[in-house]
């Protein structure tokens, strides 16, 4: 039982002093969870640390893959519209 | 091809960049109602002084990169070197990083004189770094002013803490004091170890802001307050804002436009969310400075910007280029303060040339009294003169002139926040652009302009005039005013020319 940080993390250090577990640690190219010393917060807090502080969708996921902020969770930007968005912005 | 200037001789740039108006602010020093020991510790201050933004220069290091709130104006993702918008930088430092940075900086810009730590995240989410670089630098840099700009949510935990550091300035970024309004700005906030959501997150937050800007008071603190000014959400609300923090005792309100362009990535920028026009900016920060002081001269620097307000000197102290540079602090100190005292000798000569010589425009033979005020946009490179060329100047300073006096009232830049032509460029040219941010105004003052540029002027509604090359920017703006009047021009409103496609 552990989580990790994938693509899309933009290294800003705001997680990493917040682990309970010190689990958190810089590296390239995207800060890494030890997944030996991942708790995900059991018996220290009720929420997931990282997962509740880290500004991008999709950087954190659990054991299965799921992202624990999915697209859209935390900028309240639908992921519909940012794709309409981008696609304008291509065609430019 | 060029049109020659009458008279004109060879223009020389000052040394120092960045805006360059001799009166860019007004009333000659809008810090002047202050108390005479507030004034001294902002008259060498660029951000908070109009003054001291033509003569001083300061530096942002990046070394806050954490936030614990999400702005929808902010986007966390983003680096683009060719922006320049408050949260965005190019390179993350380490405290012993910044420090080096800075004293390198201050070694090679004398006029360097503040250090400010504004991001790119909030400073106080990222409380170890930031008092790393502060305590490093009260102890190696003793003559560099420090301050900090924050949201304010960790402000009230760590005010004692940042009074450690001998810092005499603190900026905050408050849009609102109203929760409903702030849940359209805050999507979220991070608080006792979790992620608060809309309104109750933004109630906590305003709490938090009101409690650390009455704390940084009580301790005795400067504290410029920013506000973000949202059409629609937040721009009816922000003369209750400026008026609540001056209450409180904030000295200064900063109200900014919203930056929002949907290759930004922010909430706003894709969901459509438009910057004020520059009308409705001058109309709010009119009448929020009847409650308190404003402030027009901000340029809403990266947060690694370096130099004058208005430039950014940043690619010349990369890390890469300073790392192997040695710098011998004690012989630049001997050189900063030698720099510093021939600044404060030309302000002292400048201040007591005004005494003696100002000539109120109301006692020239200016126009009827019911005439109306006009905007004009002056293109310069420095010293308060009008001597840049239309297509050289990147940004112009608007002047207001009426038939009482002449004021700064505000800078607009032509590029447009953004310098990429095939990433950024939606196809409109330079010139229809420099055109569109022109806007409102009707005489553009510069040294020299060419003809092309010249009749598109002219045909959307805005005079070029280049009679005035090399003069002070009032005498010129307070001139063609006067030549206006005497043409009749200033007792009709002025023909709009603007193409319905522009």
């Amino acid at each position: 039982m552990a989580l990790q940080i994938v693509d899309g993390c933009v290294n800003c250090w705001a997680c990493e002093p917040l682990c309970p577990s010190q689990a958190i640690y810089a590296a390239l190219p995207h800060f890494l969870i030890d997944a030996k010393k991942c708790t995900e917060c059991d018996g220290d807090y009720a929420d997931k640390q990282c997962a509740s502080i880290c500004p991008i969708e999709e950087a954190i996921v659990d054991s299965q893959g799921a992202a624990l902020n999915p697209p859209g969770s935390l900028t309240g930007i639908p992921p519909e519209r940012w794709e309409q968005v981008r696609a304008e912005i291509q065609a430019r | 091809m060029e049109l020659t200037v009458l008279g004109q001789s060879q223009t020389t740039a000052p040394a120092a960049g960045g805006c360059a108006s001799s009166g860019c602010g007004s009333n000659d020093d809008q810090l002047n109602h202050l108390p005479e020991h507030i004034r001294a510790k902002v008259h060498n201050h660029p951000c908070y002084s109009e003054e001291a933004h033509h003569h001083y220069a300061r530096m942002h290091v990046a070394v806050a990169p954490a936030c614990n709130i999400q702005c929808h104006y902010c986007n966390r993702k983003y680096d683009c070197s060719n922006e320049s918008r408050p949260g965005v930088v190019s390179e993350l430092l380490t405290p012993d990083q910044a420090v080096k940075k800075v004293m390198t900086v201050a070694a090679n810009i004398p006029q360097m004189t503040v250090l400010g730590i504004a991001g790119p995240g909030d400073p106080l989410a990222n409380p170890e770094r930031t008092f790393d670089t502060f305590r490093q630098l009260t102890e190696k840099a003793p003559d560099i002013k420090l301050c900090v700009s924050t949201n304010g949510l960790a402000l009230p935990e760590l005010v004692d803490e940042l009074c450690k550091h001998n810092i005499d300035h603190v900026t905050m970024t408050i849009n609102c004091v109203d929760p409903d309004i702030g849940a359209q700005i805050y999507p979220w906030i991070f608080w006792k170890n979790r992620r608060v959501y809309g309104r109750k997150g933004a109630e906590i937050l305003i709490k938090q802001q009101q409690k650390g800007l009455q704390m940084l008071v009580d301790r005795g603190i400067l504290v410029k307050v920013n506000s973000v000014m949202i059409p629609g959400v937040n721009d009816k609300h922000l003369e209750e804002v400026s008026k609540a923090v001056k209450a409180k005792g904030a000295f200064l309100h900063n109200v900014m436009p919203l930056i929002a362009e949907a290759e930004h990535g922010t909430f706003y920028g894709v969901m459509g969310q438009r910057g004020p026009t520059h009308d409705e900016l001058q109309e709010l920060q009119d009448a929020c400075s009847g409650d308190m002081n404003m402030m027009r001269h901000c340029r809403q620097c990266r947060a690694d910007a370096v130099g004058m307000l208005g430039e950014d000197r940043g690619d010349e102290f990369t890390m890469d280029k300073i790392e192997a540079v040695d710098v011998d602090y004690a012989a630049a100190m001997v050189k900063r303060a030698e720099v510093h005292a021939a600044i404060e000798a030309t302000l002292a000569a400048k201040q007591q040339k005004k005494n003696e010589t100002f000539i109120s425009l109301s006692s020239l033979s200016i126009p009827k009294k019911e005439s109306r005020p006009v905007l004009m946009a002056i293109a310069t490179s420095g010293g308060g003169i009008i001597n840049q060329h239309f297509g050289h100047a990147r940004e112009f300073l608007i002047y207001e002139a009426n038939a009482h006096d002449v004021r700064f009232i505000s800078h607009r830049k032509t590029d447009l926040y953004c310098s990429g032509d095939d990433t950024c460029g939606d196809g409109e040219s330079v010139l229809q652009k420099t055109i569109n941010a022109l806007k409102g105004c009707e005489v553009v003052l510069c040294s020299k302009i060419g003809y092309e540029p010249w009749g598109m002027l002219e045909e959307a509604g805005i005079m070029p005039n280049g009679e005035h090359a090399l003069e002070a920017i009032e005498d010129a703006v307070a001139a063609v005013y006067k030549e206006m009047g005497e043409k009749g021009l200033l007792d009709k409103k002025p023909e709009t020319k603007q193409r319905a496609t522009a």
